[in-house]
């Protein structure tokens, strides 16, 4: 007997394509009761006739489709998701209602100034609470994600070095420990990145821009808190220095969970710096986005700021696209305003205090991680860690058990794993950030997993390198899926029973 | 309130544990001097009922196209999303999911992403796609910058009738490498005039339909680009139109691109939207951002995976292809959600409804004294034009109708001419209304 189910009511599901059958329907298409327009008359050699192998599927099955295979995904809502560096907090279902609203979903870009006040005013608004968070002094809200926002940024840095007529600035001082998105940033700039290698302790010494800092500098980039969750220390002297030198100083905001309320960037001597609104500020993931990558400048970058900005002008709100120095334009239209909205629900819900908390708590939470896993795994460094913390698999190596392994008998103990592998400047890291919303409970399991994998590492390693065994799927194929890649469906590569490649 | 769990209690066990007196003593990392005095300066929390209060009344001061009878396209497009999209992309499974970084426990998002890449090739007749980018203009300079790298030249000839936001993107994308932009003209008829391509071309960049809605020929362009070994990139800012009009693939585009928010993305005064890009099998490994591969897990059984990630920001670095990371995934399940719905069929008659729309619609206007400008064939999107027209649509209260986009607000030089998109949300009512307020 053919059973749907792959496990129990754990269901198999096929491809779109291959539930399609000709003549199948989904949704109704009302017929405008105006004169039809045959197309092959109007375009001619331009027509087209059908678009081959497009689904032919009915409601039910897109609903069952996309149920099941949501089904097989771990997020948020079914569990802890101690992603590093990603920041998977809770994200308020009030906000989805938020964004949802008709005056805010159904609002179209190029309306005019008088029926789109509402809407600049809430980014105004965001503005104004981002510059206040970041102790700095303008916000662009149109970066799509973080890494625009870094594009943005570099950019700024470099119309103003231009501006000055200081031409010769074309290097970007990048720390090992960044994520990858800075220097592909910085190149995408046409910038040459300059490494600097951070020592044994995790954090940059102003010393190690020894040798860096010169006429070419055009800035110096570093997230803070770094990847290791640690708080860059000396970052107001690093920033001066690069400031001595002509540079300026951009910071990956990307970390800022471990600093609402404790610290501003615009106190250290940072000049720029971008928000991820999907990572501090609750906004969904998504699977994969949308984010959104608001970026906080000083007011000698203001006039470099992207095209249009909004302005105040007494009750009334403005899209002042006149900014002769502007480094243009970087969205189709002003952003994901859809971010923008939840993030300000977010932040209107929570208020000064409540961001404190969020702090307070992402910071506590890592802290008594690392506190109980230090007994089981090695860490690379002995400094106090922020909002994250990351763990090496150097004793589980001695048995032959990877990261990779730890990260995949995660999931059969019901977890999503950690960052791992990052960053790269730790050999089999696993970098973990539980964020303010877990509980005690959930991290003392989290715990005890962590510890039960450990153990079996060193009694049963095989049960930890053959995870996971309790997914949807096993340990999947990397390697023939890039010798091979297949990116499409195709009638011809189809390994359903109906299919060419059966 | 902060949707944190502690209770003074729990905190207090997890302080012995780490062995600290107070929370406090965990941001000892952070130097005095730098620790914040006092607040942030915010406003004051607001519970649930009274934040949608704030929140009701800004929206409220917006001119929803819910309420208004919109006629206004331009690369953003009112169309209708059935209530089925918003119940299955709601689910928190797919909302509070990431990259699927960990394929064994992202399946759902993988194989959802698998097919938008299959739908965006079945769409533009081309092989391979990404898992999408941030919006059709930043697509639109990734393919340019993927021009430019395969080709290693360093010109971008840029069709007029290419979104002149798009455009702008591209020209900020393109700046930092010192690639050079040279327009190419549109015609009398409405279409992009084919110049001479230099040797030193990258690609040339069209849109199909236009920014002034025109069915652009492909062809002849993607000749003259192979003759003088250049791409040809096509970019379509209303893909509902590919559901009629001859796929770019199919006219010899190597590069199709563009914006999928009419297939079930909310407006949103303007994002998050859906960028695609989609090119040839020869290019894979030049392509921006996520890749989802088809493989197999241990057991042999089908499985997904992201894949070809070398070329990718974490792991090459400076030498990367994009700096991209975060996409708009949640966007490209919407599309995927709302493709699968109206299918084959569903889409080509929804296609229609929105030609017989603006085939009315012009008529109508012509009818009432107005001028059609251009010739060539148009899709849901044409211009108007006539003296005293944009002061005409300016006095229309926009709660009751968004008249179109005056041309006049992207290029000086195109006075007294309106941009009119008419979809299946507009009725026949509306636009003899529109023909009445906008008639001299």
């Amino acid at each position: 007997m053919t059973t749907p189910g792959r496990s129990g009511l754990l269901f198999r599901e096929p491809t779109l394509f291959e539930r399609s059958r000709p003549g199948r329907r989904g949704v109704p298409i009302d017929r405008p009761d105006v004169p039809a327009v045959d197309p092959r008359e109007l375009l001619g050699a331009s027509a087209r006739d059908e678009i081959t192998d497009f689904p032919e599927v009915s409601e039910l099955e897109v609903v069952r489709h996309f149920t099941r295979l949501s089904q097989w995904n771990f997020s948020i809502d079914t569990g802890t998701y101690p992603l590093g560096s990603c920041t998977m907090k809770y994200n308020p279902r009030l906000n989805e209602r938020a964004a949802a609203l008709p005056g805010f979903a159904s609002l179209h870009p190029l309306a005019p100034e008088g029926a789109i006040q509402g809407i600049l005013a809430l980014g105004y608004t965001l503005e104004e609470v981002l510059a206040e968070i970041s102790g700095l002094d303008r916000v662009t809200l149109q970066p799509a994600a973080g890494a625009q926002g870094e594009f943005v940024g570099m950019k700024m840095i470099q119309a103003y070095h231009r501006a000055r007529g200081d031409l010769k600035r074309d290097r970007v001082i990048i720390p090992n420990t960044a994520h990858g998105t800075n220097p592909a940033s910085a190149a995408l700039n046409g910038l040459e990145v300059v490494e600097l290698r951070v020592g044994p302790d995790g954090i940059v010494h102003p010393e190690d821009l020894d040798g860096l800092l010169d006429e070419r500098t055009a800035a110096f980039m570093l997230t803070n808190p770094n990847t290791l969750g640690v708080f860059e220390t000396y970052v107001e002297e690093i920033a001066s220095r690069v400031h001595a030198a002509g540079g300026l100083v951009y910071m990956d905001g990307a970390n800022m969970n471990a600093l609402l309320g404790v610290a501003k960037p615009g106190h250290m001597g940072v000049d720029v710096m971008h928000f991820n609104l999907h990572k501090t500020f609750s906004t969904p993931h998504g699977g994969g986005g949308p984010g959104s990558g608001p970026v906080a400048v000083r007011n000698i970058l203001a006039p470099y700021l992207p095209v249009p900005v909004i302005r105040r002008e007494g009750e009334r709100y403005v899209l002042d696209e006149e900014f002769p120095n502007t480094v243009g334009r970087v969205h189709g239209f002003m952003g994901n305003v859809g971010m923008w909205i939840r993030a300000l629900a977010f932040i209107r819900t929570l208020g000064a205090d409540g961001l404190a908390d969020v702090t307070r708590c992402a910071v506590l939470n890592a802290n008594y991680l690392l506190a109980a896993l230090r007994s089981s795994y090695d860490l690379p460094h002995g400094r106090r860690v922020m909002h994250e913390c990351v763990l090496t698999d150097k004793r589980q190596q001695a048995h032959g058990v990877s990261t990779a392994d730890i990260a995949k008998r995660m999931m059969d103990y019901g977890f999503h794993p950690p960052t791992i592998y990052f960053p790269l400047v730790v050999s089999g890291a696993l970098m973990i950030e539980p964020t303010e919303n877990e509980s005690l409970e959930s991290l003392d399991a989290l715990i005890e997993a962590l510890e039960s994998i450990a153990r079996e590492a060193a009694t049963e390693p095989d049960t930890v390198r053959n995870a996971p065994t309790r997914t949807v799927v096993r340990r999947v194929d990397e390697v023939r899926a890039a010798r091979q890649p297949r990116l499409r469906w195709t009638r011809e590569t189809d390994p359903s029973p109906s299919g060419g490649g059966a | 309130m902060s949707y944190t769990p502690h209770t003074p209690d729990d905190i207090a066990r997890m302080l012995g544990r780490i062995g600290v007196s107070s929370v406090g003593d965990l941001f000892d990392s952070v130097p005095e001097s730098l620790r914040s005095r006092g607040e942030l300066k915010l406003a004051r929390p607001l519970a649930e009922q009274a934040l949608l209060g704030y929140l009701g009344e800004l929206a409220g001061r917006n001119a929803s196209c819910e309420r208004t009878a919109s006629f206004l396209g331009g690369g953003a497009y009112h169309h209708f999303i059935p209530a089925t999209v918003d119940a299955l992309a709601s689910r928190g499974e797919f909302l509070t999911a990431y990259t699927p970084y960990q394929a064994e426990v992202s399946q759902g998002t993988l194989q959802a992403i698998f097919e938008f890449q299959t739908l965006m090739c079945q769409l533009t007749g081309l092989e391979v796609a990404n898992a999408s980018l941030y919006d059709g203009a930043s697509a639109t300079a990734e393919s340019a910058l993927l021009a430019l790298r395969t080709t290693k030249r360093r010109r971008v000839l840029l069709g007029a009738g290419v979104h002149p936001h798009y455009a702008q993107v591209l020209r900020t994308y393109l700046e930092g490498i010192g690639a050079e932009i040279q327009e190419l003209p549109i015609g009398p008829d409405g279409r992009t005039e084919l110049a001479e391509v230099p040797a030193d071309t990258a690609c040339i960049v069209l849109q199909q339909p236009n920014f002034f809605g025109c069915v652009e020929q492909l062809a002849p362009f993607a000749r003259a680009a192979q003759a003088a070994g250049a791409l040809l990139v096509s970019t379509t800012a209303e893909p509902l139109a590919l559901a009629l009009v001859q796929p770019p693939g199919a006219e010899g585009a190597d590069v199709a691109c563009g914006e999928a928010q009419s297939f079930g993305v909310p407006l949103s005064f303007g994002g998050p939207y859906a960028g695609f890009l989609t090119t040839r099998q020869k290019f894979v490994r030049q392509l921006p951002g996520r890749l989802i591969g088809e493989s197999v897990d241990s057991q042999g059984e089908r499985a997904f995976v992201m894949t070809l990630t070398t070329r990718e920001q974490h792991i090459r670095r400076e030498k990367a292809t994009s700096n991209i990371c975060t996409n708009q995934g949640l966007m490209a399940l919407r599309v995927t959600i709302w493709l699968a719905l109206h299918g084959k069929q569903g889409l080509r008659e929804l296609a229609e409804s929105n030609l017989a729309l603006a085939h009315y619609a012009r008529a109508k206007l012509r009818e009432v004294g107005l001028e059609l400008p251009y010739s060539a064939p148009v899709f849901n999107e044409f211009v108007v034009a006539g003296r005293g027209l944009t002061a005409r649509a300016a006095k229309v209260d926009p709660t009751e109708m968004l008249p179109g986009l005056s041309l006049e607000r992207i290029d000086p030089r195109r006075r007294d001419q309106l941009l009119i998109c008419t979809t299946e949300m507009n009725t026949r009512a509306e636009i003899d209304r529109l023909a009445e307020v906008l008639a001299p």
